[in-house]
């Protein structure tokens, strides 16, 4: 599905660091992938295997940290229970995603 | 190449990029955020399940504000892997409608919503523009277009444990359209109380219209939503037009 397209944007973003550095080949990527980033942690992995073959990223190891969500009221720090409505149960304000949400590439390992 | 000793050892280095994967869409979207702004443009992000009455929902949009005597300028950008069918069937309803074509993508992205703008002649002028986007409960909800709203059509004959079992989507929607309430009657199962207990299990601050396109039931309170979203949108300055409109 949209795996395809998150992993094009990420090598794209590793060549264009690669080229800045002088790198003829890259080691090793890691990204942080939330939980409700909308995005399956497996199928991010099936695309990488299709999509890195014949670019910088060929040999690459694809190191993926998944990042639980965290509801937390932004008023007075209460957190929800799991499932429940996303309400604060003490201030009732809507509750605010803390973490939990984003697809980040933290670093790359590379040769140069 | 090693420095230190010449033995010809590549050199291993470690760069902290702490990026968004996806910041490139990330400034695009920004970047149409402004030209909307800059125009005055109320752009709605309208994501859903293929069938579950997008288009429908936009046609009647503009039928109601027509019965109210009210003509603020309404266009659509049309996201479908093939055909031309909605775009159709927009302008024959009186709807500028442009149709962005995705081939085998399963979602809009900035990109694609940029590229349409320039193609689509008097956007600036339009009040409200509906980016219809393609029929799919999952990928749209990851790509920020540079919508000012983002709606979900959720039709009363998909289940009320849909927001349940695609949590993203909703969670990223400002409102939801409940769509084809005026099947209901064929419908005994369905419980409206059960979709809003999902709802609210979904979005911090849950937001439903109950519509029927077909009759127009519940399109008023819909469009006062559309009208309060429209006097929030942020006054211009000469400055920021200037600015946003740089080489367009």
């Amino acid at each position: 599905m949209h795996e395809y397209s998150i992993v094009a944007a990420l090598v794209e973003r590793v060549e264009a660091e690669a080229a800045l550095q002088g790198a003829r080949v890259v080691r090793r990527l890691k990204v942080q992938i939330g939980e409700a980033a909308g995005v399956e942690v497996e199928l991010l992995r099936s695309a990488y295997e299709l999509f890195r073959a014949g670019t910088l990223c060929a040999g690459a190891e694809l190191e993926i940290e998944s990042v639980p969500v965290l509801w937390a009221c932004s008023c007075c720090g209460a957190l929800p229970e799991r499932g429940g409505v996303l309400r604060c149960p003490s201030c009732a304000l809507p509750l605010s995603m803390v973490r939990g949400d984003d697809l980040t590439l933290r670093q790359i390992e590379m040769e140069v | 190449m090693c420095d230190s000793c010449g033995c010809g050892d590549p050199e291993i280095v470690t760069v902290e990029i702490q990026e968004r994967i996806l910041a490139g869409n990330a400034r695009t979207a920004a970047h149409n955020r402004e030209h909307f702004a800059a125009h005055g443009v109320l752009a709605v992000n309208l994501m859903g399940s293929p069938g579950s009455g997008k288009t429908a929902l936009i046609e009647a949009t503009a039928r109601a504000y027509a019965a109210r005597g009210e003509a603020p300028r309404i266009g659509a950008l049309s996201g479908d892997l093939d055909t031309d069918l909605d775009g159709e069937r927009l302008r024959a309803a009186g709807i500028p409608a442009l149709t962005i074509t995705t081939g085998s993508a399963c979602h809009l992205d900035a990109k694609l919503v940029h590229q349409a703008l320039h193609r689509m002649r008097d956007w600036h002028d339009l009040d409200i523009l509906f980016i219809e986007n393609v029929g799919n409960l999952v990928c749209p909800a990851v790509y920020d277009l540079g919508q000012t709203v983002n709606v979900v059509a959720l039709s009363v004959t998909e289940g009320a444990d849909k927001p349940l079992k695609y949590p993203v989507i909703f969670r990223v929607a400002d409102a939801v359209a409940l769509t084809k309430i005026d099947l209901l009657p064929h419908l005994p199962e369905v419980d409206l109380d059960q979709i809003a207990r999902a709802l609210a299990r979904t979005m911090p601050e849950p937001r439903s219209f109950a519509i029927s396109a077909r009759d127009g039931s519940g399109v008023p309170a819909w469009i006062d939503w559309l009208e309060a979203k429209r006097v929030k949108a942020p006054v211009i300055s000469v400055r920021a037009l200037a600015e946003a409109s740089h080489g367009h």
